[in-house]
């Protein structure tokens, strides 16, 4: 096995601050080209203490050397489940920096912006034929906004029917955002039990007068299909619910089923996990909302239309939940996104889904019996193993440190939390079959040093520029910024 | 397709491996009734050479700032980007990483966003700022809740001269918290109306939110509204939309704001027609622990080397799940780089002179447009780089005139202002230069005659 970790010579950087000298500078304005004005000397600041003074070389080099001590997706294999860490293709950069595109203001009258309000039209229509949905709303700036924006709808078209519903039902398997969504649409959140996937009994057991909706991932956060969910949304309709769906998982089924066709009545896409985005060490990311016919009138506005002859932004809807962001949402991503369905097209997009899905039951059919498999139905774009079979008092944490070792980002750890454990792995659809077999062997390697060596991964990283963190004095005593002499 | 690895020798050997005869054997549990049994009706897939084509034509439909002489604002500002940004964002450790979970391999995101939050703190003259949110708007609906929180009340006073926008996501985020939104008149200057405010403040108001410049471009008394918001034991929430112009003002924390929210737009992100933009947060000390979003702290590591980590995530969603501070999960991380970068490169002195040009150009465009017939000033409170018009001709009329003569002449009020449906809002930043306002003026005046 070739090992990709090295120990390099990494480069140790100041902070902004303690590298500032007064006098630097680091910009040029043009010279003032009229006359100077003064505020109210009352207004005024002293000059802003702490700020640092700059050449545009230190700058320069600050920044590269800090990139340095980062693990991107072009760094190398990313298969944190759950997040999609898919390549993200050059020319979608370039397309964001046609200077058209990137330097519109978003108050420039429709007339004015046919270009970006045709884009935008495009990639509404595109999703929603992705997805099965009537309609998409691109506003919202990340899926837990759209997950807001999508269950604001949920709520506004029970009001309007006079519904008083209080509660909402949640999988154990599901994201965090969504319990927190529920409870900032002024929901009660009723946890229900998932065997891998959610059966019709548990969810009509809980289903009653009170249940607003069910939010359900799909494929869920076992990356399994959630076999029965055409039955489950039946229910949930007779019983006078709507069905919530996270999107995060799409990225397994594009071209082969849509969500919109399951009985869904909401779901949000993350366009930085499906449709390649970068995730920009944290976003900015992008989560458009996709609605059945009955729910476009609660949809944010203001949204895009086309009248057949020209696009607009059309006017805020009476019935409208109102809006997410103070613009259009993040248009610059959107532009990212839709370059992506273009370049791949209906076809590539059913193959991405379809490697995406090959290289999860790959890499599961590899370390199937090196490490423990809590669910054994067909996984569909990712795979959960546990820690329970590994020898050497050693946990998931101390293999995705020793992962570092090898050269990978490690997997998404500790989650879903049904799983004790839980090792959650998503390969995506851009990984070849010599990378997912250099990263099983060195999973492979890894439980056997557990056996033979596990001081090894209790130490692990060693490789790393710095080792493990001490999160504990971190939480306790917050250090949230650089002070002086501090 | 070039992103997509496999040969077909590939899949054979894996789908043996598998112990599978076909792609589609692996999709066994998604039912036949749900299945697409069509292809998707997307267009055909375009090379790099025709997507570029395709793009570059639909770009060539927009007006910019390149094509024409721009004077909008209310929000979104054309200002000076420093070619270092895009060149350091596009190192693709930076924008190909995600969320900074394993900190041993994400220091640079780390360490970046630790002297992103420090800025911020100075910046605003606040204890402690987060990771970053994302834009303005959403960041002034998690202020509010925040205050909700903190003091256990459920009415906000939104001044009237706050960004319309930033009002509306703030009645969207409150739909159904069973909160009451109500709105502060306006006073002549332009200012947030104190009496209009002492009126309507109560021992059951949570906070009085107001913009810092406001809508108009007016800079609101700060310290007034604090010292009003205080004695009923309301926060003070501060919307900064322009925060160039801190660059010059007094800090509001330095004037008693309890927490200052705004957009980093103006530091070095293109206007990209409204986003990615990045919303910045901060606090005082004592209530960070009740702030939303992510924060970056300083530790060390087994070998004692400075290091930094994610910290206070029991206030989040993956761990407090329905009980969590927001449901925030991501930030706009790239967006709050190009913030740090461009304050780094800006630094104390460049800021300042930055925010000095911002304000002479607009005094000057001010000034030569009051003095032009059929068009006045509506406020006469301290401005900033942006200002209110009101014109005797429809200002419809007068901004399609413009558009014909290249010129972006303002944003129309009407439809966030009917009392003002006879104004529009003018900006001048330091990319105006002066034959631009010259040229403004010209046209406004040629209409007249």
């Amino acid at each position: 096995m070739t090992i990709v970790g090295t120990s390099g010579l990494v480069l140790n950087e100041k902070l902004l601050f303690e590298h500032s000298d007064p006098g630097r500078k680091g910009y040029s304005l043009p010279k003032l080209d009229v006359p100077t004005a003064e505020l109210p000397a009352e207004l005024c600041r002293e000059e802003i203490s702490g700020f640092p003074e700059l050449s545009e070389v230190d700058v320069v080099r600050h920044f590269t050397r800090l990139s340095t001590w980062n693990y991107g997706v072009d760094s190398g294999f990313y298969p944190l489940g759950s997040c999609t860490m898919k390549y993200n293709p050059k020319v979608n950069e370039v397309a964001a920096r046609i200077p058209g595109l990137a330097f519109i203001h978003p108050a420039t009258p429709s007339h004015l912006a046919q270009g970006s309000l045709e884009l935008m039209y495009r990639l509404q229509v595109a999703l929603a034929e992705i997805s099965g949905f009537a309609r998409v709303t691109l506003q919202p700036a990340a899926g837990a906004q759209g997950e807001l924006a999508g269950m604001l709808v949920i709520r506004a078209w029970h009001e309007a029917r006079g519904s008083k519903r209080t509660k909402v039902l949640i999988p154990d398997t599901a994201h965090g955002t969504n319990p927190a969504t529920a409870s900032l649409t002024g929901y009660d959140v009723v946890p229900i039990a998932s065997d891998g996937v959610l059966t019709l009994e548990e969810v009509e057991a809980h289903m009653n007068d009170d249940v607003a909706a069910l939010m359900v991932t799909n494929p869920n956060t076992l990356g399994l299909f959630e076999t029965n969910i055409e039955a489950i949304c039946k229910l949930v309709h007779e019983r006078g619910g709507m069905v919530y769906c996270d999107g995060a998982n799409l990225n397994a089924l594009m071209g082969i089923a849509r969500p919109g066709d399951m009985g869904i009545d909401v779901m949000h896409f993350n366009l930085h996990k499906t449709f390649s985005t970068p995730h920009g060490g944290g976003g900015p990311g992008s989560g458009p909302v996709g609605v059945t016919e009955e729910l476009t009138p609660y949809l944010p506005g203001p949204g895009i239309e086309f009248d057949g002859e020209s696009y607009c932004i059309e006017a805020t809807r009476a019935d409208s939940i109102g809006r997410m962001m103070a613009f259009h949402g993040n248009v610059g991503i959107m532009v990212r996104a839709y370059a992506y369905i273009r370049s791949m097209g209906g076809a590539g997009l059913k193959y991405a889904s379809e490697m995406a899905v090959l290289n999860a039951n790959y890499v599961r059919a590899r370390l199937e019996g090196v490490y423990d498999l809590p669910f054994t139905s067909r996984s569909l774009h990712e795979v959960i193993f546990s820690d329970k079979d590994l020898e050497g008092d050693c946990h998931t944490l101390d293999v995705a440190k020793r992962l570092i070792d090898y050269g990978y980002h490690p997997p998404t750890i500790y989650f879903p939390l049904v799983v004790k454990g839980a090792i959650m792995i998503e390969l995506t659809e851009t990984e070849s079959q010599e990378v997912l077999d250099e990263f099983c062997d060195a999973m492979i390697a890894i439980a056997g040093e557990a056996r033979d060596n596990p001081e090894l991964l209790h130490q692990a990283p060693i490789r790393s520029r710095i080792r493990r963190l001490d999160e504990t004095t971190a939480a306790r005593k917050p250090k949230l910024k650089w002070e002086k002499g501090a | 397709m070039r992103y997509i690895p496999h040969t077909a020798g590939d899949v054979t050997e894996m789908l043996e491996r598998i112990g599978v005869a076909t792609l589609q054997d692996l999709f066994v549990e998604v039912p036949e009734s749900v299945r697409l049994k069509r292809p998707l009706n997307l267009q055909e897939s375009a090379s790099e050479t025709e997507l570029l084509r395709e793009f570059k034509a639909l770009a060539a439909a927009n007006a910019t700032p390149e094509t024409h002489k721009s004077f909008l604002g209310g929000g979104a500002y054309n200002h000076f980007i420093p070619a270092v940004i895009d060149q350091l964002i596009s190192r693709s450790e930076f924008y190909t990483a995600y969320t900074p979970y394993q900190p041993e391999i994400s220091q640079g995101t780390l360490q970046a966003v630790f002297e992103f939050q420090t800025l911020i703190c100075q910046l605003t003259g606040m204890d402690a700022a987060n990771a970053s949110m994302y834009d303005g708007a959403s960041a002034c609906a998690e202020a509010v809740l925040m205050a909700m929180r903190l003091t256990r009340r459920k009415r906000v006073l939104l001044s009237k001269a706050l960004n319309p926008r930033y009002r509306a996501v703030v009645a969207t985020y409150c739909r159904y918290l069973n909160l009451e939104l109500v709105e502060v008149a306006v006073a002549d200057d332009g200012r947030t109306d104190l009496v209009d405010l002492a009126a309507k403040l109560d021992d059951s108001t949570a906070a009085v939110v107001a913009g810092y410049p406001n809508y108009f471009g007016v800079i609101e008394d700060v310290a007034a509204l604090a010292e009003q918001a205080h004695a009923t034991g309301a926060k003070l929430v501060t919307a900064v939309a322009e925060p160039v112009a801190l660059g010059l003002l007094k800090s509001p924390g330095e004037l008693g704001a309890d927490i200052v929210v705004g957009d980093g737009q103006s530091f070095g992100l293109p206007l990209a027609f409204g986003g990615p933009y990045v919303g910045f947060f901060a606090v005082r000390q004592k209530d960070v622990r009740g702030m939303p979003g992510r924060l970056v702290g300083e530790t060390t590591d087994l070998e004692g080397q400075r290091g930094f980590v994610l910290t206070l995530a029991t206030r989040e969603q993956h761990i407090r799940r329905e009980k969590a501070t927001s449901n925030i999960c991501s930030n706009q991380g790239l967006c709050a780089l190009m913030v740090t970068i461009f304050m780094s490169l800006l630094g104390k002195q460049g800021l300042r002179e930055m925010a000095e040009q911002n304000l002479a150009k607009a005094a000057y465009a001010r000034q030569q447009l009051s003095a032009i017939k059929g068009f006045s000033l509506v406020f006469d409170g301290p401005a900033f780089n942006e200002f209110v018009v009101r014109s005797v001709a429809p200002v419809a009329e007068v901004l399609t005139r413009l558009e014909k003569v290249g010129i972006l002449a303002g944003i129309p009020l009407a439809e966030d202002y009917p009392a003002l449906a006879d104004c529009f809002l003018v900006c001048v930043t330091e990319q105006n230069q002066r034959e631009e306002i010259d040229a403004l003026v010209a046209a406004l005046q040629g209409g007249e005659a």
